[in-house]
Parts: structure tokens; sequence; C-alpha cells
């Protein structure tokens, strides 16, 4: 929910689309690509002249920056601007060949932290535009408590935060109107910027605003974009989502997908049956797998529940026994909590845990305020009898705690459930404080 | 105000959310409210006029509208919005309901309204000093006076959580879901709470933790604090300040959620979508630390929340600052409750004497109490107590139209009926029957067109026109025989009634405009006593201060062709009791005054 992160060529996309509107003065060629591998490269050019006739930039569009630093720019073969679509192709192919490693931060040009490792499968190709260091600007704009925060600087580039202090800040309240944001903005138009770009720049800074407030940016940064005249160049882009915005913006934005961040896991089958299913209910279903082989496993009803229940495990047990995080809420269909449940089991089941201990799975919750305990209930009893025999196996011990509407019942379908079919069960209700369950199957 | 809602407070609830507002309205029950917590109900879809709810084992009725501002109007002293609008029409709703004015308090339950909606929404209602909870919340509850839809949960566990009625604990929490947990911790370990607040999950909700603690500490009900921050933004950093700066004297117990999410660099979204620490002092951690550290009661983990609890409940209580709480004696609701088939609100024959309204009817029946029909039409068809020249005008009007001979159609019909013997009832019907659009219609039709008319401020030119359009004659215009030099009486008598004892008689007025202009064209063109009757009609509801939408709709809903129907059927039984005390045998209808002209049928092949 909320924020997400996009690629930079959809954020260019998106920009292009409404340039006469916001940029009005302005020009963009809008030439620019995005490729998976260097054939698809080479058939783009079939249609786009200008991959064939320009020396072009290529780097990863991966949600990462730094990407220079992490020498994944390419932009010379023997020297800067000579690089044809033949080199851009081959360099493609050989950067997706094999895993990268890619480092966030940097001290100067020393990487700081650890790298992540991935395969790099997504590049945007451009014209390499010949330009002088003069003509690099930075702007960016985000929401910072309740306010619009736009960042200006002559200073563009990759040096940017080390440069930190000639960057201006402009703040503007949520209520601002159109001519107070004009004011704000030409009355703080960083005075590095030269002489004769000033005026340009104030007109690009106030389309740049508008464009992130109205088309429901949440983060929107150009470092640098070039401005020769009344052309404007963007050299790199970074750009977050409100994707709550995302019924009213379906023209506006057009066909947009928000990428894992590299380096982070692919989603599991498991994760992505459950966020297919969260899409299709008005009910909320979520679920991350931190951790598959480890002990304890949850199934929460509750955003701030989950959150607590987690918390207890990891203060309680450690954080290498929680296996995963999620919760299910907002009145779910039985059928819904039967496939949440199952899911889970299932990959709970698949293997015993290393040390020979028992496997933990708590099904825990607040007093909920209006979803039928009983009938969610009936989901993971039915998933029970799917997975008793595996659950055996593997040995599981279930600690079940949860109040609200017919939790009564609820709690004793589950106990009865669980007898039946042979399996170690304790419940509670809202007698017991809500986390203690956790201490118990630690302790127990 | 101190306190956010009172036993007094009422609501307008957007969205006919029938389950949440039957949860709220068993809570008024049991904890004894004289008045329902939800006063109107909009229902921007919907059809009906009202809703029905059980209050106990008995059912109410509550209004619907289909709009915010109807209701508004209706009820000018519900205060308070349940925005119970999707997350695509939330933001729509709340801005109107700004616009209007008047409410103090709005709710706002959608999750994921478009987050610079909601920063400009939030900004506005701050900047009207409305207060909004939400959006993204379960909502708020003052126990024991007022509850919003379904926090708290099952009336049940309202009992258990102690959430029937006041405690000394102010509650504050993002989550919904741990609101009742949390009630529950408080009703075991203290004396429960005396106000709770569900702020609302999303990343930009209106009242946040400060401006409710803020409250909190003025509501002398409220004898300490508890606020469940979670992991992400800098809200706690404020109560901080308001402790550091002696805004806040109360104790606060306090703790964030989400210690867990230190152990994640990122990627995984832990608790709401305003949950994610974007810098070291925005985690659980560094909140939790800098909250002890500012005084309040923090625990070591959510685990020892409840001994915290119990531990600052007993100092106060040893201190005296908490006393002891009287419990309330409580309503139960029945376990089975059946609803009503059948809905009456104009009379009661359940009590000694049945009435009329309210009223009853011994004393509206006998000449001594000093009413009339008149009076006992303005109660049964109307609900109100009219006043003397109003039920006397109803009362000149039944009389006026009682009969006009044998000659017209309901009455010829009710006298044939009579003929071949049967009785008064079926006779009449026969004559009744006949009422509608060209026999006594024309009372409707009038008060219709003229009315139209004259809310268009139409000149009588332009209204002759544009009856012409629609190509039917003006209804209540016109007589067979009278004209301006020879007039009708009864419409004679009507207008000096009417200017005697009427306020005023602006549609009357407007009227004899047009008679001006019909009767130029030609001499019979006359305002005529249908005409007369159904326009004096529309004057009179003016007077009495209906709006012009409730006149309408007694027009639409066929009221003024009840007055004939009531008037005529003393004529009708009249010829009916005629025809019977005369033993007229069987009516047939003679054959040379009819035109037979019947050809041979043709064959379809």
């Amino acid at each position: 929910m909320a924020q997400k992160a996009i690629r930079e060529y959809d954020a260019k996309t998106i920009l292009a689309k409404h340039w006469n509107k916001y940029f009005p003065d302005f020009t963009y060629a809008y030439e620019t690509v995005m490729v998976q591998n260097g054939a698809e490269l080479k058939s783009a050019a079939l249609e786009k002249a200008w991959l064939a006739n320009k020396p072009l930039v290529a780097k990863p569009d991966m949600l990462f920056g730094k990407r220079g630093k992490n020498g994944l720019v390419l932009f010379r073969d023997a020297k800067p601007g000579d690089v044809s679509l033949e080199k851009a192709a081959s360099w493609i192919d050989e950067k997706s060949s094999s895993k990268q490693n890619v480092y966030f931060s940097f001290h100067g040009d020393t990487p700081d932290g650890e790298a992540k490792t991935d395969f790099l499968t997504h590049f945007i190709v451009e014209p390499f535009t010949p330009h002088e260091q003069a003509e690099e600007y930075y702007i960016s704009a985000t929401c910072v408590g309740d306010d619009d925060v736009l960042y200006m600087s002559a200073e563009g580039g990759m040096e940017v935060e080390e440069n930190w202090d000639k960057v201006t800040e402009v703040t503007f309240a949520i209520t601002d109107t159109e001519e107070e944001i004009e004011a704000k903005i030409r009355a703080n138009i960083p005075k590095d910027v030269a002489d004769k770009d000033k005026e340009g720049f104030a007109k690009f800074a106030i389309g740049f605003f508008k464009a992130y407030r109205e088309l429901n940016f949440a983060y929107l940064e150009i470092n640098p974009f070039v401005m020769q005249g009344s052309r404007i160049e963007l050299l790199d882009m970074v750009a977050k989502l409100d994707d709550t915005a995302g019924f009213m913006m379906v023209e506006q934005w057009g066909d947009i997908e928000y990428p894992t961040s590299f380096g982070m896991e692919e989603k599991s089958p498991e994760v992505m049956a459950i966020e297919e299913a969260d899409s299709k209910s008005g009910a909320s279903l979520k679920l991350t797998v931190l951790k598959p082989e480890a002990r304890i496993w949850t199934m929460v009803a509750g955003g701030g529940a989950s959150v607590v229940y987690a918390d207890t495990i990891a203060d309680l047990a450690g954080i290498e026994d929680l296996a995963n995080y999620g919760e299910y809420s907002g009145g779910p269909t039985t059928g819904e909590t039967q496939f949440y449940a199952e899911t889970l089991l299932d990959l709970m089941t698949r293997t015993k845990d290393p040390k020979g201990r028992n496997k933990v799975l708590i099904i825990g919750g607040a007093i909920a305020n209006f979803t039928d305990v009983a009938k969610t209930f009936t989901g993971i009893i039915l998933a029970f009898e799917k997975y008793a025999e595996k659950m055996k196996d593997v040995g599981v011990k279930i600690y079940v705690r949860r109040g609200g509407p017919n939790y009564e019942k609820g709690l004793k379908d589950i106990k009865e459930a669980a007898d039946r079919l042979g399996l170690w069960i304790d419940v509670y209700g809202p007698e017991t404080h809500v986390t203690d369950i956790v201490r118990m199957a630690v302790e127990g | 105000m101190a306190q956010l809602f009172t036993k007094d407070t009422q609501a307008i609830f957007w969205n006919n959310n029938t389950s949440a507002i039957q949860r709220m309205l068993d809570y008024d029950f049991v904890i004894g409210r004289k008045t329902p917590s939800v006063a109107a109900i909009v229902a921007p879809t919907g059809d009906s006029k009202f809703q029905k709810f059980f209050w106990g084992g008995d059912e109410i009725m509550v209004p619907l509208f289909k709009n915010t501002a109807e209701a508004r109007k209706a009820f000018p002293k519900a205060d308070v919005l349940l925005n119970f609008g999707s997350f695509r029409t939330a933001y729509d709703v709340t801005m109107e309901a700004l616009h209007i004015g008047g409410f103090k308090t709005i709710m706002i339950t959608a999750e994921g309204i478009p987050e610079r909606l909601a920063r400009g929404m939030n900004a506005k209602a701050r900047n009207l000093g409305v207060t909004v909870i939400g959006p993204a919340t379960v909502g708020a509850i003052a126990p024991g006076a007022f509850k919003i839809a379904n926090i708290g949960g099952t009336i049940e566990n309202i009992i258990n959580s102690k959430l029937h009625r006041a405690g000394s604990c102010g509650l504050v929490t993002r989550s919904g879901g741990l609101f009742n947990e949390l009630s529950n911790i408080i009703a075991i370990n203290a004396d429960g709470i005396a106000e709770g607040v569900a702020i609302g999950g999303d990343r930009f909700v209106g009242s946040v933790f400060i401006d409710n603690l803020l409250r909190m500490q003025d509501n002398p009900e409220v004898k300490y604090m508890l606020l469940l921050g979670e992991v992400g933004g800098t809200e706690e950093y404020k109560v901080i300040e308001a402790i550091k700066d002696g805004r806040i004297t109360k104790p606060i117990i306090a703790w964030c959620i989400g210690t867990i999410a230190k152990y994640y660099s990122s990627g995984v979204q832990f608790g709401h979508a305003g949950a994610s620490a974007n810098a070291e002092r925005e985690t659980a951690d560094a909140k939790n630390k800098a909250m002890a550290e500012a005084g309040m009661f923090v625990p070591s983990s959510f685990n020892d929340l409840p001994n915290k609890i119990a531990e600052v409940y007993g100092k106060l209580k040893a201190e005296g600052v908490i006393g002891e709480i009287t419990e309330p004696v409580i309503n139960a609701i029945p376990s089975v409750r059946k609803s009503k088939n059948f809905i009456c609100t104009i009379s009661d024959d359940r009590g000694d004497e049945a009435t009329y309204a309210g009223f009853p009817i011994s004393s509206v029946a006998t000449p001594d109490t000093g009413k009339g029909i008149g009076d006992v039409i303005s109660l049964l068809w109307f609900k109100k107590q009219y006043p003397k020249w109003a039920t006397q005008f109803i009362e000149t009007v039944i009389k006026t139209v009682a009969d006009h001979g044998p000659a017209v159609s309901g009455a010829h019909n009710a006298k044939v009926t009579a003929r071949a013997g049967k009785s008064v009832v079926e006779s009449l019907v026969t004559g009744l029957l006949t009422i509608g659009p060209r026999f006594g219609g024309a009372i409707d039709g009038a008060a219709e067109h003229f009315k139209y008319a004259d809310d268009n401020n139409l000149s009588p030119a332009e209204f002759l026109n544009h009856m012409k359009k629609l190509g039917i004659p003006i209804p209540g215009i016109g007589h067979r025989i009278k004209s301006l030099r020879n007039p009708d009486l009864r419409v004679v008598g009507l207008k000096k009634y009417a200017a005697e004892h009427f306020p005023s008689t602006p549609l009357l007025d407007y009227a004899l405009t047009v008679e001006q202009l019909t009767t130029s064209k030609k001499d019979n063109l006359i305002l005529n006593v249908d005409g007369t009757i159904g326009i004096l009609m529309v004057d009179m509801w003016r007077a009495l201060g209906y709006s012009e939408e409730e006149i309408n709709e007694f027009i639409s809903s066929g009221t003024l062709n009840a007055f004939f129907i009531a008037g005529r059927t003393i004529g009708f039984i009249g010829h009916v009791l005629d025809e019977k005390r005369l033993a007229m045998p069987m009516y047939r209808h003679p054959m040379d005054d009819i035109l037979y002209q019947v050809d041979m049928a043709e064959e379809i092949q």
C-alpha cells in the first residue's frame, strides 16, 4: 500500500505523456527505451532510428541508484559518447548473463556496507547527450511530515549528496494555492543557477512541482536534468507513486508496474497466490515469508495484532525462530481463510526442524470488532483436515488465542477438530493476554 | 470541548450499513440512551425513506436521505458524520460535509484514500476546527454515552470490557484491531476507559495522538491516558513535547509496537501504511526510549503492558485520584427479536384509549373539545395540529366538494350500481373509482401546474405557452356556464375565506393574474372551484411552513385528490341511499341513446 517505486523508464514516460501541460515552454525528445536483453534492443532499433544513429547510454533500470559508482552505466567504448547499438546490446547481454554485485551506499567512491547480488533484468537505453557540467541541475520533491518539500540545486549529478548544503529547500503546505506555490518557487531559485537560466529554471521548477502534485507522485527526482535553452534532457530519474491514487490515475499513469527491489528475494508462488487472493477480496490477506526453515509460524488476525505477535516472538524466542509475518483481517470468508491457512500449513510442513524440536503454529488475534471468529476458524479447521498428517509428521504444536463475535464457538470447534485429528492444541480466549501464548509456546 | 461525545450526541451515518448501525442502536439501548445515536442515514442510491432497526425488543425507524445536506437540514443537532463511503467516495463525502458545515466530528472508515486528497481534507477540517477521526479507522467511543459503529465489537464483549460505562483511562491507538484488546486489558487491570479513539492506520490521518491526548487532558473524566503507537512517523514526539512544556500533566502509559522492524532492513511492511520507519528516531525502540525518558510509563514489552496498567491505576487509586465506580444498571437486549411487517405512525390502539397522532379520540370527538373534522384530518393525514384557520379551510373544502348533482360520472355510477341491488359499499366504490385525472383530478392538476409556473417565475403568458406545449388545457381553468360576470359563488366563498383568514395567498394571487389573461381570450375561462381548492391548499401548506419539496410530495402522492374523495364520499352515499329509499328498479340504458355502428369483422389470414 501507499508509496511504491517505479522504474525510471516509467517515470519518464509519465512526464513525457503530460509534457505539454506542465512544461509548455520546453521540449523533451523522450528518446528512451526499456529492454531486457540485447536482441530486444536491436529489434527496438527497427522502429526507433535514433538507436542506430546516435551514440547511446545504457544502464540498469531496477530501482537502485548509484549506478555510475557501481560501474553500471555504459557511456563509453573507446571514449565517452561512442557507444554504438551493437556495443550497447552486447553490454546488456553481458551484464544480464551473470549475477551482479550492487552497493547501495558509498563513501566517496568507496562502497559502504554490503553488496546485494542479483541478476540485472531491465535496462534503459537513451542517446548520449553532450553537455556542459554547468547545464546540469538537480530537482526533486517529496512529502515531509504534513508538507511537500521541493529541493533545487544548481549542482546536479552524482555528487549532489556531497553538495547537499547547496540545495535550496522550499516547503509547501497542502493548502497552498498555485499562485503561492509559484511565488515561493520564484523567490527561492538557487543563486548558483546561471543568470541566463534563472527564468527557465523557475518555469521548469513550477511545472515540475505541479506535475508532482497533480500526478500523485509520492517522490519525484531528476538528477540531473540538462537545460539547453528550451531543450530539456532528463538524464536520470527516480520516482515513487502513491498507489492509493491509482483508481483516479488510470489514464494519467498508463500501465504501471511496481517491481520488487534489486536483491530482494523473488516472491514465492505462495506469496504471490496470497497477494492475488488479497487483491480480489474485500478482506485483507497478507503474507511475508521471512525464514521458511524457522520454527515459529504465525497466523494472526489483524494488522496491529500481527505486529505485537512478531514483536513478542522476537523478544521471547529470538528473530531466528520467526518464519513468517502476515495477517488476515476485515472479515475474510471461510474459503479465503482456508486458502490462507493451507498456504501456511503447506509451507511450514515442508521440512522438520533441524534441531529436532516441535514446530509452533500461533493462531493469534485480538478481540475482533466484527469478524465472525467461528466462521474464520471453520476455514482453518478445513485446512487442518487436509494437512493433519503432514503436521503430525513434522510435529506441530498449535496455540490459539482469539476473542470477538462468536469466539466461544470458534474456540470450541477448533479444539474439537484438533483433538479429533490427533493434533496438539491449546486454546485461549480474551481472558488470556493477547501475546501470552507466545510465552507459553516458547516455554513449553 | 473537552468531551468528544456525550449522551446527547447524535450522528448522521453516511451509507446504510445496517449491521454497524444496529450495533450502535443496541449499544444505545443497553446503556439507556434516550435518543438513538444515529439520527439519520444518507443512502444516495436507496429509494426508501427510512430504515427499521431494533431498539431493544422494539423497532424504530431511522430516516433515510439522498444526500448529506438534506439530512443535516432535517437534523441540525446531529453534529457527527460517520462517513462509511468507500476509498473512492469518502473524500468527496467529507469535503461536502465540511462545505455544508455544522459538523464537529467526522469519522472516516475507508482505508487507502489517495494521500494527497487525505492531506487536503485533513488540513481543511483542521482549519475549520472539525475533528477528523481516521481515515482507516474503526472509530471512537465515549463509554456510556456514544459509540461509533463497530468499535468495541459485540455487546457481550462491550460489557466484558466495561465499555458500557465510563472508566478513568483515555485510550488512543493507531490500530483499530488492538483497540478492543486494550479496552479489555484496561478493564481487567483497571476500571475501564473514559474515552477511546483509534486514530486510523493510513499514513495521513486527521486527528493525531497529540490532538486526542490534549483533549483528554482537559476532560475531567480522564485521569490517565494510554497511548499505543507504532513504528514509523514522529507523532509520539509531539506528545513528548507537550509533556515537557506542561500542556499534558496527566500520567500517560505508552508503548510503540513494531520493535521487530529493526531486524529487517527493508521491504517488510509491518502493520499499517503509516508504519514504516524512515529514520532511527522513527523506530519503535527509539520512541519507547524517548517516551520513557519524558516520564511516560513505558513497559518492557507489549506482553508486560497489563502489569504497567495495573501499577499506574493502583497508584492513582491509592492517591485518591481515581474513585470507586458504581456499576450502572444495564438494559438487556432480548435474545430473540422479530422484525415487524407493518408500520403505523398515525394512530395507536394499544393503550386505554385509541389515539389519533397522540390525542385520545375523546379529546377531539365531542363539540366541547372545540375540534372539528378538519382537526381530525390534520392529525390523521398530516400528524400535525393545524391552526384553526387551516382546519376550517379543510372543512370548507370538504363541504364544498361534497356533491355536484346526480349527472356527474361518479354519482351516476353509484346510482346505477345501487339500482342493480348492490350494497352501500359496493355502490359507493363504483362511484369513487371514477375519481381520477378526468373527474376531480383538476384539483391535483391545478396545484401541480400553477405551482410549477410560480416556482419557475413564469409570466401568465409564458405559463399559457408552457401548457400549450404540453398539449393539455390548464387544469382548474374554465367553467361550463360561469364567467367573470356570472361568478361561481363557491369560488367566491373560498376566495373570501382565504382573504380573511390566510396569512398570505401568493399562489392564488398568481393564479388570478393568469385568470385575467385567460378570461380576456374567452369569458368562461375563469379559475374554477377545483383550481381554487388546489391552489389554496398549496397556499395553506406554504403558510404552515412546509418546504416546497414537501408540498410537491403532497401533490405527487395524491393528497389533494384525497380531499375530493373524502368530500364526495358524502354525496355518493347520499345518492346511494336515495336510490335505496326510492327502490328504483334495475337500470337499463335506452337503446335509442346509443349510436350503433357495428361492421362485419374482417378475417385475418
